[in-house]
């Protein structure tokens, strides 16, 4: 196996086209377990923390750019991303440990492309975007459009993420995250839950998107309880529909994490806990950034 | 000369005994120079890998190492053939048999061979070309699968022992203990309140944080020396020794620093297969486990299932008891079924008692013992039982517990006690019942759970050797492996019996062939008996000081008295002398100083703790998060009371990872499916709160400075207290582990009729 | 074989080393470096005890491959202490008996010295987040946290002279 750290995307896209099995890497920290659990060694490790781009975090002409390989731990503390996208910074807290991310990066954990990634529900109610990178050049698709299923991405393997790009949110906007583990720390999301409100200035709800984590093959939306919190106060009776159409969205499976049941009801009861929260926020800050 | 320490009375008040030094061995702690096992390099060394069963149960038809052995760098490899046969009396833990697989394999991980190359990644990779042929059998995981009638047989020739009829047909019932006295039927008939249920408990592992390692260096002599991390490297020695049909005079063991073992380095797994890895290499050879196989196959504790009937009239009085319990031995047969009826009504004096108990052998890893093993299981049972009749006839549940209690010549069935002498439960109880902790409001979805645990402690054989230094500072010598601050209380009793400072004194542990035979580190034994054999060494090195302080000034030596060490002339006539002064001079009354002290010790205290967790169930996750937690534990007397509430607290976190989340969870075809710290979910920083500790000391009056043991029962009360809790705080009853979330929610959704 | 070679400085100390490009950080710095502190408890990332610091962050050693460090800093428990004198979470993990076996402590001491760096006032309950990487099955933690929170205390007091002979 060779390891190799490319100064700039042109050099990665060249490396990534010149073996056909090398593997891009920012933290390894999925990566490592899965080649201990016997993941084939690719030829050629590409290191992508050596280009800048894709570690920094900037903000310019109302959009928030962050590079793919990024630590999650500053996307953690970015002032500009948490006054924005609080519960994109709530969800990069909540990977593994603060050594975990230290390493890990928001494109890994899209595109290790697991049901339970905390960091997907956040950026899909953000409608964030991702930039990838191949010998053609960039294209830039919908966050949503990435992960297929569970481990899968519809990423050719000559590509790679540079870069997510999310537009600055209205005023009296605002998303939270929240997840279900059995611990405080160092578990993998049960199941998650992420909402964006905008709220108008009587508090009635405008937009809303919310977004359920480890209760299907990929983390999906909820349509119906985004439609039930539109044009609505946030009160007892929208929760309930929330809470209701939270878990009829769901398709879990039962496995060591949780039962199926147990998804599906806690999904209900996160969609409900993350929409007060969100709502919450927009009252609190405007959402203007 | 024998000096007889355990009839010797208990003293009162000690300069150094109950102090709180930096214990010896700390700075090599915290620099990182400390030798665990898997930090030993030798010239030349190369690496094992080992090949392990990846079906649950299956005949071996063949194994074809030909391929393996032509890999590159590869030195040597090993199979079951490479080893006698296990003897027909081969009894608990069977390490021969169970060690290395030979005509079966009985669970996911046990071993099939093993390979020595120059790298790591070349041991992998011929391990992987070790080509076996399995024939896959049926198998079992459970005590109710593994006694169902037609259950597939791990061992064909398995007869139950212990029943009243020796049965004709194999099983998976390796044996039955039975014990009853007085008349239960007439006890339930008094009782006014009888309750009676079932619990099921499930395998949890002991998951000390450093894998098990060892490195062999077996010259052409025919000897090999053994680095290795164990709680005792004696054990290793016999057991390794065992193993390959040598003599223990062929094999040193060296003991690293251990990296955690509660009772799940009692055993050995590895050093057979290196010293005959290193034998055939002429090479020193190092394996080191990951913690796939740690959790496949080492440890684990016992899953089980037990019925508990408790009866009492409407004042407390307990009138009788019936405990039925099966335990999971895994693959081959073992004693916690029988310890678990030891234990399952140890604290309480019942009149009319039947427990019948029964050992279960199931597809999963030998079970090797887990800090007060099988005690927990059977507390959950009665502690959660006794809760409920506490509730039943309103009264207080320490209330209960202290008008029930043992107590100084009361009787314990178990062989380990029989008669109790002085022990500490009252005072445990009064303790808690006394704590401001006991009284503290709760909120909405909290609740308060006590419980009380029993715990035997061990006593069995320690050697101690004392050497003075021409300074006058002292070595001791112990066989013991220190894994909780053990060095340092044997430092203080030396301290306390040769009157010179903690610090100038250095405790060591001793390899096999530098100190007297020495057992184990278990049982809560170390402070105890290997406490006393220091103790010996150092009252006979006393009567040495004094002979030579005789010599010094050519008196009697009944006219030398040790007081506060230094040696004092009755008469006054001379100026005393320091034991500094009386090294010094060694060379001329008589040469170094230095003694040993080794016994087979006898009357180590029973173990008592009571506990109050407080915690708050979350209504719609069902996730229960401890608040506060207290306990009250009696350590006889504290030597280093800091690593008295440390063991005091590492039991109780113990007890409620496995009370919350740690489980052994398996597929259907026997493949453990969270053998790694993610999914075996043990407690982290963020989930505790602080544990609150009172040290109760009643004095064991069978050691010198009436130390009991403290390792162990800490872990018993947490998982009824936690059940208990979780009753006060939603009116459930959780009778099965893990209570995790997915239960207690189920649970409510019972209760709320939702679901 | 084809070994990368590895130039970076380890506890002040300018350092070279061979190493496999698929090894893990933590096996060139046992292996190849013949730092021990570290200690594998996991191989996952799960249990903290291979913590060290690359670059100024803390990391599990376990989860990054040895080239990488290649130009790197690195610090381990092995450069803690200022010669003699011991860092004052070393003492104060000493004095608190917040350790028993030991195998966690390099880990446990590491994550806490990253977490006062950014953080030296932490509440109890930070401190308990910030060491949540870290496994320890002996302690129970209560006394590790007070260690920390002791330490910490020092260090506020007595930023320079906090460390003791």
């Amino acid at each position: 196996m060779r390891y190799v750290r490319p100064g700039t995307v042109d050099e990665a896209v060249s490396l990534l086209n010149s073996e056909p099995e090398s593997c891009v890497f920012a933290g390894a920290t999925d990566l490592v377990p899965q080649m201990q659990g016997g993941r084939p060694e690719p030829k050629l490790m590409i290191d992508l923390k050596g280009i800048p781009r894709l570690v920094k975090v900037s903000y310019s002409n109302g959009q928030l750019v962050v590079g793919a390989a990024t630590p999650v731990s500053i996307v953690k503390v970015d002032d500009n991303l948490k006054a924005a996208f609080p519960g994109l910074s709530e969800s990069s807290g909540l990977i593994g440990s603060d050594q975990i991310q230290n390493r890990a990066s928001l494109g890994g954990n899209l595109c290790t492309a697991s049901p339970g990634a905390d960091t997907i529900p956040s950026l899909m109610v953000n409608s964030a975007r991702v930039v990838i990178a191949s010998s053609g050049g960039t294209r830039t698709i919908p966050v949503s459009d990435v992960v297929t299923g569970p481990g899968s991405v519809s990423l050719k393997s000559n590509e790679f993420v540079v870069e997510f790009i999310l537009d600055a949110p209205p005023k009296r906007t605002a998303d939270a995250y929240l997840r279900f583990i059995p611990r405080t720390e160092m578990d993998i999301a049960v199941v998650g839950a992420a909402a964006r409100l905008t709220l108008d200035d009587a508090d009635c709800c405008t937009e809303a998107l919310v977004a359920i984590g480890a209760a299907a093959p990929t983390v999906v939306r909820a349509p119906v309880a985004e439609n039930a919190l539109r044009g609505n106060p946030i009160n007892d009776e929208t929760l309930a529909e929330v809470m209701a159409a939270a878990s009829a969205v769901c398709s879990p499976i039962s496995d060591k994490r949780g039962t199926k049941e147990y998804r599906r009801q806690v999904a209900g009861v996160l969609a409900k806990r993350v929409v007060l929260q969100a709502a919450k926020r927009a009252k609190e800050k405007g959402g203007a950034v | 000369m024998t000096v007889a320490v355990e009839e010797s009375p208990v003293k009162k008040s000690y300069k150094w005994v109950g102090t709180r030094p930096v214990r010896h061995d700390g700075l090599e702690k915290v620099n990182g120079k400390a030798r665990f096992a898997a930090d030993m390099t030798k010239p030349r060394m190369i690496h094992g890998h080992v090949l392990r069963s990846p079906l649950a149960h299956a005949k071996i038809l063949s194994v074809d190492t030909t391929e393996a052995e032509s890999m590159p760098g590869v030195k040597a490899v090993v199979t079951a053939a490479d080893f006698p046969p296990p003897s027909k009396n081969e009894g608990f833990p069977h390490r021969s048999s169970n060690l290395i697989a030979r005509e079966k394999v009985r669970y996911e991980g046990q071993v099939v061979a093993a390979v020595a190359a120059t790298t790591r990644r070349q041991a992998k990779a011929a391990a992987a070309k070790i080509a076996v042929k399995y024939e896959e059998l049926p198998h079992v995981l459970t005590v109710d699968e593994a006694m169902a009638d037609g259950a597939p047989l791990l061992h064909e020739n398995l007869i139950t022992k212990g029943l009243d009829t020796t049965p004709k047909q194999a099983s998976n019932i390796a044996k039955r203990d039975y014990f009853e006295q007085g008349d239960l039927e007439a006890g339930f008939a008094e009782a006014d309140v009888v309750y009676e249920h079932e619990f099921t408990t499930k395998v949890v592992h002991q998951g000390y944080i450093e894998p098990h390692a060892c490195v062999a260096d077996t010259s052409k002599d025919g000897r090999s020396e053994i680095w290795c991390s164990s709680q005792g490297h004696f054990m290793v020695r016999s057991a390794t020794a065992e193993m390959l049909g040598w003599e223990t005079s062929q094999l040193k063991v060296i003991p690293a620093e251990i990296g955690g073992g509660f009772g799940g380095k009692t055993t050995i797994y590895l050093e057979p297969l290196a010293v005959k890895l290193s034998q055939k290499a002429n090479r020193p050879v190092k394996i080191v486990m990951r913690r796939e196989d740690v959790f496949k196959a080492t440890g684990p504790t016992p899953g089980t299932k037990i019925r508990v009937k408790i009866g009492a009239r409407k004042d407390g009085t307990l009138t009788a008891g019936k405990a039925w319990l099966a335990y999971e031995s895994g693959a081959f047969p073992g004693s916690w079924g029988m310890l678990g009826g030891w234990c399952v009504f140890a604290p309480y004096d019942i009149p009319n008692v039947q427990i019948e108990s029964f050992e279960v052998v199931v597809n999963k890893p030998v079970n090797i013992a887990y800090r007060a093993p099988s005690a927990p299981m059977a507390a959950f049972a009665t502690e959660t039982v006794i809760d409920q009749i506490a509730r039943e006839i309103k009264m207080d549940p320490i209330e209960l517990r202290l008008l029930n209690a043992v107590e100084e010549g009361d009787y314990n069935h178990s062989s380990m006690v029989g008669t109790f002498q002085r022990i500490g439960l009252k005072e445990t109880l009064e303790a808690i019942r006394d704590h401001p902790n006991y009284k503290i409001p709760l909120g909405p979805n909290q609740g308060r759970g006590v419980a009380t645990g029993f715990w035997f402690n061990i006593a069995q054989s320690s050697s101690a050797t004392v050497n003075l230094t021409e300074n006058g500072r002292a070595v001791v010598v112990t066989g013991s492996p220190d894994i909780g601050g053990s060095r340092v209380s044997m430092a203080l009793m030396a301290a306390e019996e040769l009157g010179i400072d903690v610090k100038f004194i250095q405790p060591v542990v001793g390899d096999t062939e530098a100190v007297g035979f020495t057992d184990v580190t278990e049982g809560s034994r170390t402070t105890f008996a290997t406490g006393m054999a220091v103790v010996r060494a150092c009252r006979e090195l006393v009567t040495q000081l004094r002979e030579r302080a005789a010599i010094m000034w050519d008196c009697s030596v009944e006219d030398v008295e040790w007081v506060d060490g230094k040696a004092h002339h009755s008469g006054n006539k001379e100026s005393p002398l320091s034991l500094a002064e009386i090294t010094a001079k060694a060379k001329k009354t008589g040469g170094p100083l230095n003694a040993t002290g080794s016994l087979e010790a006898k009357g180590q205290g029973p173990a008592f703790s009571t506990q109050i967790c407080d915690l708050e169930v979350d209504p719609e996750t069902g996730k229960a998060t401890i608040l506060r937690y207290t306990t009250a534990q009696d350590a006889g007397t504290a030597i280093h009371p800091s690593y008295v509430e440390g063991q005091m607290q590492g039991g109780v976190a113990q007890g409620i990872g496995w009370a919350l989340n740690e489980e052994y969870i398996h597929d259907k075809k026997g493949v453990m499916q969270n053998p790694g710290f993610l999914d075996y979910r043990i407690p982290v920083a963020s989930d505790l709160p602080m544990i609150e500790t009172v040290i109760v000391e009643v004095p064991n009056p069978k050691h010198p400075y009436g130390v009991r043991g403290v390792g162990e029962v800490g872990i018993v009360p947490p998982i009824p207290a936690i059940a208990n809790a979780i009753h006060d705080a939603t009116g459930l009853r959780l009778r099965d582990l893990p209570m995790s979330p997915v239960r207690v929610l189920e649970g409510l959704n019972q209760q709320n009729g939702v679901g | 074989m084809n070994r990368t070679h590895v130039t970076c400085m380890i506890n002040d100390d300018e350092t070279e080393f061979l190493c496999d490009n698929d090894e893990s950080l933590l096996d060139a710095l046992r292996d190849e470096v013949g730092l021990t502190g570290a200690k594998e408890g996991c191989g996952t990332g799960d249990c903290g005890a291979c913590s060290i610091i690359l670059n100024g962050q803390l990391i599990c050693a376990c989860l990054a491959f040895a080239p990488e460090a290649n130009g790197g800093t690195i610090e381990t428990v092995e450069g803690m202490a200022d010669g003699d004198r011991l860092h004052p979470l070393q003492t104060s993990f000493l004095e608190e008996a917040s350790l028993q076996c030991g195998v966690c402590t390099p880990g446990f001491l590491m994550a806490a010295k990253a977490l006062l760096e950014n953080n030296p006032d932490p509440t109890e309950t930070e401190v308990r987040y910030a060491i949540a990487g870290n496994l320890c099955r002996c302690t129970g933690y209560d006394k590790i946290v007070r260690a920390v929170l002791g330490a910490a205390a020092q260090m506020r007091k007595n930023p320079i002279e906090g460390a003791r002979p």
